[in-house]
């Protein structure tokens, strides 16, 4: 279907509803390397006013990507509850706006809402709302998932303690999880990137993290993020693992060049689930997805790389997971430019994650070949943080030394909790308290002197 | 008022751990927030990483050194005519610009085709071409210059992604191309450069078809080892008649340096 609009003399007109979707994109380098961008300012504006007039209904009857050809399109329409979608089915993006900002937008409608909202709605409504629209809308979202603790409750704010090591050496990644652990950090998950990708390195590191959160009695799960086959693997093999890890994109020939596939992706969470190693949950699957990674593989469809982005959410809410994580300004310059550009593109991705409900978290980072810098980082952190991000990144001073990116630290998940008075999952913020990690009152403090056990396993030392 | 002098930097504990990773820990705290002298810290090392990607490699210094070791070089250019250009436009770092291409064309024919061509380009860190490319070589061509390798004059690139080699090779009729580029600069790691070796390019290739040597440096991967490395990986290649994810699991089977063990002082009893 074709779409247009005057606007200051001007015709502007749009080929198709992914065009339109394009083209009302808030500008970023990836959709210019696509060629799918608006020209200029005002056609952007006129896409995002023709935009806001098209019916929510039409996501349902016309696929950006064909779903003759692509399982994730097929994943959105057969999975998509009409009755929940039945209290905004008559609306337009644009109404749908102001009904989100409208007081019949709360905690329990929103829940009800989401299973009956595709990603391309999520992805359409975003593109006309500012920034302040995106933190208003996500904080009134409650996305609670379980597995050894609770995410995602009001007023909390987690992280994943990342202790990445460029080997992999199992004393180099214990220090880090040691300075983690002590400034709070590790609530979402203790996750490590592994160096080596093999079968045998992944369990020795799994082995090594389960034996640690079961010594110390830590409320957390642990994951290696290697592939989910991988994973598989080593289930079958014994290794003790909590979550299963999988990157994942919003197109079945993105996730291809990844090497998944739905199916995969299910065999990945029974094995998980097989091994009911949650105590207070059974969201066994964590992943990673952001902007650009469909065209970096060349499986865009022409489709802007924010739509693709939600639609990845789409994927994740399948199969019901503890953690969604957006590595926002990771994949570089070419996609998201700059400060402003990764601020924008990680509110976006937490909105719409959060609006399909699943459990979004993101990793505020950026590369040094970006225009970004830990003033930028500051300014998306606190935005995320008011939105409600369920969870960022924690690494030892922001420096990521195995991947070469920068991300949040301890003390910036700190900064955030302590400026919004937000605290760790319930379950994790008891054991700071009753191990001494911190101090036992209601401002976050932590503690002079090193825990007894930490204490313990340090004496050895020189 | 009170007169309390106590220090407001809290000293870490665990700073002891601090010999066992080179990652940024036990940087103490004021507050919960980062110290002032970790903060500026940080902001040096992020300046010299950004330094290192907006840094022009200068190609005349390098192509003398290399011409004052008897190396034949040949000065290219790829079609992203700028820094931001290149930054935001991978695809036209992927490819020679016209000049470059007619050059190429009208070189004379060797005698006997080339075996491999030497491909430098600065990448996202000319810092790293700068201070590992020449030395480098300085290890790796001698090796070659006793075998039968038939090695094409050493092509400089600016503005180059790792996929300019397979067009510069294709021109020059090279069996096998070798490009040194500066990778992605960590904030610990501003000089890193990789290697990525390529049997019968031609333009449109993938990463799959390649295989990668990575952080060569002096606090990284040692010249002689990356040399090693390569020498092993040209020499299968050759002899398998394929390069990239079908050779690696060969290539691994090289010595691997710090695993590590299984032991830590977390879960020892």
């Amino acid at each position: 279907m074709r779409y247009s609009h005057d606007v200051g003399g001007n015709r502007y007109t749009f080929d198709s509803l992914k065009d339109l979707l394009a083209k009302a994109s808030p500008a970023r380098s990836g959709d210019y390397l696509a060629g799918v961008a608006a020209g200029d300012d005002e056609e952007r504006v006129a896409a995002q006013m023709v935009l806001a007039d098209t019916p929510l209904s039409t996501f349902l009857s016309d696929a950006v990507v064909p779903y003759e050809s692509d399982e994730v399109t097929r994943l959105i329409i057969d999975d998509h509850d009409a009755r929940a979608f039945a209290p905004v089915a008559h609306l337009t993006v644009g109404g749908f706006r102001d009904w989100l900002l409208s007081d019949a937008a709360n905690e329990a409608s929103l829940k009800a809402l989401a299973p009956g909202l595709t990603p391309e709605m999520v992805a359409a409504v975003s593109k006309i709302c500012r920034v302040q629209d995106l933190i208003l809308i996500a904080q009134k979202c409650r996305v609670v998932t379980k597995f050894r603790n609770t995410i995602g409750l009001k007023k909390r704010l987690s992280t994943r303690l990342q202790p990445n090591h460029p080997t992999d050496d199992p004393t180099g990644i214990a220090a880090s999880v040691v300075d983690g652990l002590m400034y709070g950090s590790g609530d979402a998950v203790i996750g490590i990137n592994p160096a080596t990708d093999s079968i045998a390195a992944v369990t020795t590191l799994v082995e090594m993290l389960d034996e640690v959160i079961r010594r110390y009695d830590i409320p957390t799960q642990s994951c290696v993020l290697t592939h989910v086959t991988t994973s598989i693997e080593a289930i079958n093999r014994g290794a003790p693992i909590d979550l299963v890890f999988q990157s994942i994109a919003g197109t079945e020939a993105a996730n291809s060049s990844f090497g998944v596939n739905l199916a995969v992706l299910q065999e990945g969470r029974d094995a998980a689930l097989g091994l009911q190693r949650g105590t207070v949950g059974e969201n066994v699957m964590y992943f990673e997805t952001g902007q650009g990674s469909a065209l970096s593989a060349n499986a865009h469809h022409g489709v802007d790389q924010q739509t693709l982005e939600a639609r990845a959410y789409a994927v994740a809410r399948k199969f019901e997971p503890l953690l969604v994580n957006t590595v926002v300004g990771f994949i570089g310059p070419e996609y998201l430019f700059d400060g402003r550009q990764i601020v924008r593109a990680g509110l976006e991705d937490h909105f719409c994650g959060k609006l399909l409900g699943v459990p979004m978290g993101c990793d505020i980072c950026y590369t040094n070949h970006a225009e970004a810098d830990q003033n930028d980082m500051d300014v998306l952190l606190t935005l995320l943080a008011a939105a409600g991000v369920s969870f960022i990144m924690g690494i030892p001073g922001s420096d990521d030394i195995m991947l070469n990116y920068q991300t949040t630290s301890f003390h910036d998940a700190l900064y955030a909790r302590k400026v919004l008075g937000l605290q760790p999952a319930p379950e994790f913020e008891s054991w700071l308290k009753e191990t001494g990690i911190f101090e036992a009152d209601e401002e976050i403090r932590l503690a002079e002197s090193l825990p007894k056990p930490f204490r313990h396993a340090l004496e050895h030392l020189h | 008022m009170s007169n309390d002098k106590r220090p407001v930097v809290s000293i870490d504990s665990w700073s002891k751990l601090r010999q066992y990773t080179p990652a940024r820990i036990a940087l103490g705290h004021s507050g919960t927030s980062l110290p002032t002298k970790p903060h500026l810290e940080f902001q040096l090392a992020h300046a010299q990483a950004r330094d290192a990607v907006h840094h022009a490699l200068d190609i005349p210094a390098l192509d003398e050194t290399l011409r004052s070791r008897g190396h034949a070089t040949i000065v290219l250019g790829s079609r992203a005519d700028s820094r931001p250009t290149y930054l935001q436009r991978p695809d036209l770092g992927r490819r020679l610009n016209d000049d470059s291409v007619k050059l190429l064309k009208s070189m004379p024919a060797p005698e006997k085709p080339y075996d491999v061509a030497f491909v430098i380009g600065d990448g996202l860190s000319a810092l790293a071409i700068e201070e590992n490319a020449t030395k480098f070589l300085d290890v790796m061509l001698p090796a070659l210059a006793g075998s039968d390798w038939q090695v094409a004059p050493l092509c400089i690139v600016k503005e180059a992604r790792v996929a300019i080699g397979d067009e510069v090779a294709e021109n020059l009729g090279a069996k096998m191309v070798v490009v040194l580029i500066g990778e992605r600069p960590g904030l610990s790691s501003p000089d890193s450069m990789g290697i990525y070796m390529t049997l019968n390019p031609r333009t449109g290739l993938t990463d799959e078809s390649r295989n990668c040597i990575s952080n060569v440096r002096p606090a990284g991967l040692s010249y002689e080892h990356a040399a090693h490395k390569l020498s092993y990986l040209m020499t299968e290649a050759r002899r398998r008649g394929l390069s990239g994810v079908n050779l690696k699991d060969e290539a691994e089977a090289l010595p691997r340096v710090n695993t590590g063990s299984a032991e830590n002082f977390l879960i020892e009893s």
